[in-house]
């Protein structure tokens, strides 16, 4: 394996538990994924599927009752490797933003009130890079600015002053300012509005390019999934069921649930009826037995409610963990669909 | 700041003094007990002078201090003499003056009170502020229920436990007054009395404080839960910022700016705050003056002390108004 083919991140058996009176809820349930460097990878699934809960556990912020009980994550920089999981607490500090960043909905509360943009810009750099002079850190912090399309003067300003879109903005320019090789941008465009959606995903994704950095989109918004990634990871009930290429998720996705979320999404040639999945995500403290979706799928055999699923790794880079893919080689999928990207896209 | 809005606030700030002074005025008006026969009248009963010489002795003071008067003729007396910066004379010790009288008590008050306003503040907001923050160990957490309980109790009953047991019983502390009599004529420069007016300030300034800084703990304990559930708090952390700079430029920053009106409050009430510590002490302060004044009911020492507590208040909160946009940069100078 050349080193251009080795992946940026590499994540194996991630799995985070959260410790509450009710019981013990496995959040992240054995996670395994790669990310090869520039490239886009969409993290979609129902809320309280554990999406955010992955997110934060790259960045080592689980916070009690919370627990990473094993896993690990190995990004690769210019210095070797480093497993995320086993770093000490000083080490994670300095990894994140530098190695690892993460760009929270920051239209909303993400910024400090009381201090000024450029405060907040500085003391990140100072976190990670005192050897800069004053001059030097603010240089950097306005370059990151401009990246985003965001005036000079922005600098000088407090969150208030800005509108939510800039507000974002300056997220991501903080988010990049150490030039990460792995960017998490958890749910970046919800709160705006889909003009201002489109203008801050675009500037988002250049500025990935222009670093060559890995970025792990999470959200729910398959539409700007087919748009922006590259990829798209589908989480249900902590589990990934099912990574594939964008273009190969939306013509042809594999696992009962991808098919039932790319039919629940408005197309334009069946206006007006849109096919719902039927009940709700189950409660993390009692899982199924078998297969954690038997209850709701369409699909649903006897093998699933008896038996975990096998993880199949297709011959053309796909992954599903279900039993209808569990016998043969050739993936021939009982249900296809056809809806197109192109459709999808807004 | 705008210039028009600083002219408002202080004409708002002049209207509210004036309006206090004014209910201060009559209050102590309703009251039947009149201070020229209280003074008179003790006079009389050690001396024996017959009741008539006793009624023209009232008569020829009430004339002198102008109590003879109609009220509201008194009313615009008083405030043409307050105009010129006349607090009048003290009945109970003419030919004292109050200026003279409130000049000698001040600077003890504003020394004790000052000084414990500012411990209090720092103690309470800093033990506070550790016990909302989650990863403070947890003894710290613990400490803000006995000073909520310290803090149940009036601070001069707090003094009455602190004198029988660190004065009168382990004889560790004088028991009250402001320095030894004995060993000093006066206030002076020196080593020595300064230590002295140490010492004896210790037990009043621990009663005030250990009634107090349950409250401020509280109070900074309440923000401090909100601020650090902030997404900026933990985006700070996502930042990789060490925790040092996080606990105090994006958690303590933030949750202080409550407290810091508090302060200004805090230290507007400087005058009256200390008024029973004081008394209890014998502490030769505003408070211990302002009672001697109320028993007699001095009106002009009242009015003096009464006066001076407003104006305290009132600037302090024109303070607080003025400077609250640079803790904030959200609020902003707009209407008075």
């Amino acid at each position: 394996m050349t080193l251009q083919e080795s992946p940026v991140l590499r994540v194996r058996d991630l799995r985070v538990t959260y410790y509450t009176d009710a019981g013990r809820v496995t959040a992240v349930n054995g996670v395994s994924f790669d990310l090869a460097a520039g490239e886009r990878l969409g993290l979609v699934g129902e809320s309280g599927c554990g999406k955010s809960t992955l997110a934060l556990a790259l960045m080592r912020m689980i916070k009690p009752p919370g627990r990473i009980e094993s896993g690990s994550a190995v990004v690769r920089t210019e210095h070797g490797e480093m497993d995320l999981l086993a770093l000490d607490e000083e080490s994670m500090r300095k990894a994140r933003l530098s190695v690892i960043s993460y760009i929270p909905q920051g239209a909303m509360n993400a910024l400090n009130p009381v201090l000024r943009v450029g405060q907040q810009m500085l003391d990140a750099l100072q976190a990670h890079a005192p050897h800069l002079s004053r001059a030097e850190m603010r240089a950097r912090a306005e370059a990151a600015l401009a990246s985003v399309e965001l005036p000079k003067d922005v600098f000088d300003r407090y969150p208030h002053e800005l509108s939510g879109g800039m507000k974002q903005r300056v997220c991501i320019a903080i988010g990049i300012l150490l030039s990460p090789r792995v960017i998490i941008a958890d749910e970046p465009t919800s709160a705006l509005d889909v003009v201002v959606q489109r203008q801050v995903m675009e500037t988002l994704q250049r500025v990935q390019e222009q670093l060559g950095a890995a970025l792990i989109l999470i959200g729910h918004d398959m539409g700007l999934m087919a748009q922006v990634t590259h990829r798209v990871a589908v989480m249900y009930a902590g589990q990934f069921v099912e990574v594939s290429p964008v273009q190969a998720m939306f013509t042809q996705p594999l696992h009962p649930y991808t098919q039932a979320l790319i039919q629940s999404l408005p197309r334009l040639d069946n206006r007006g009826v849109f096919r719902s999945l039927p009940g709700v995500a189950p409660s993390l403290l009692r899982l199924p037995s078998g297969c954690v979706f038997h209850p709701r799928c369409a699909q649903v055999m006897e093998v699933c409610r008896r038996e975990p699923p096998p993880a199949v790794h297709t011959a053309d880079a796909r992954f599903v963990l279900c039993h209808l893919y569990g016998d043969d080689e050739n993936v021939a999928p009982r249900a296809t669909l056809t809806t197109s990207p192109q459709e999808v896209r807004r | 700041m705008p210039l028009a809005y600083l002219l408002r606030r202080v004409a708002f700030m002049i209207f509210v003094v004036w309006s206090a002074i004014t209910l201060l005025f009559f209050l102590p008006r309703l009251s039947p007990i009149n201070p020229v026969r209280e003074r008179f009248a003790e006079l009389q009963r050690s001396t024996g002078w017959a009741p008539r010489d006793l009624e023209r002795l009232v008569k020829v003071y009430e004339v002198k201090f102008g109590l003879n008067k109609p009220l509201h003729e008194q009313y615009v007396d008083y405030m043409s003499s307050l105009l010129r910066g006349d607090l009048g004379y003290s009945i109970m010790r003419y030919p004292r003056t109050v200026g003279d009288l409130i000049a000698q008590a001040l600077p003890w008050t504003i020394g004790l009170l000052s000084v414990t306003t500012l411990l209090t503040f720092g103690i309470g907001t800093g033990i506070g502020a550790l016990a909302a923050w989650p990863r403070s160990p947890q003894w710290v957490k613990g400490l803000v229920t006995p000073l909520v309980v310290l803090a149940a109790i009036p601070p001069y009953l707090l003094g009455l436990l602190l004198i029988y047991f660190i004065a009168f019983r382990a004889k560790l502390l004088p028991m009250g007054g402001a320095y030894t009599l004995g060993r000093f004529t006066g206030p002076e420069l020196s080593f020595p009395f300064l230590l002295d007016v140490a010492r004896h300030a210790i037990l009043p300034a621990l009663s005030l404080i250990l009634s107090t800084v349950g409250f401020w703990a509280l109070g900074m304990r309440g923000m401090g839960v909100t601020v650090q559930g902030e997404d900026y708090v933990t985006f700070a952390e996502h930042k990789g910022l060490s925790l040092r700079r996080i606990f105090y430029a994006y958690y303590v920053r933030n949750a202080i700016l409550p407290q810091v009106t508090a302060l200004a409050l805090a230290f507007g009430s400087i005058v009256s705050s200390g008024i029973l510590v004081e008394y209890l002490y014998g502490f030769p302060g505003l408070g211990s003056l302002l009672n001697a004044a109320i028993l007699a009911n001095d009106f002009f020492v009242i009015y003096g002390i009464g006066l001076i507590t407003i104006l305290a208040v009132a600037v302090s909160m024109m303070v607080v108004d003025l400077l609250y946009p640079l803790l904030d940069p959200r609020i902003r100078y707009t209407r008075a």
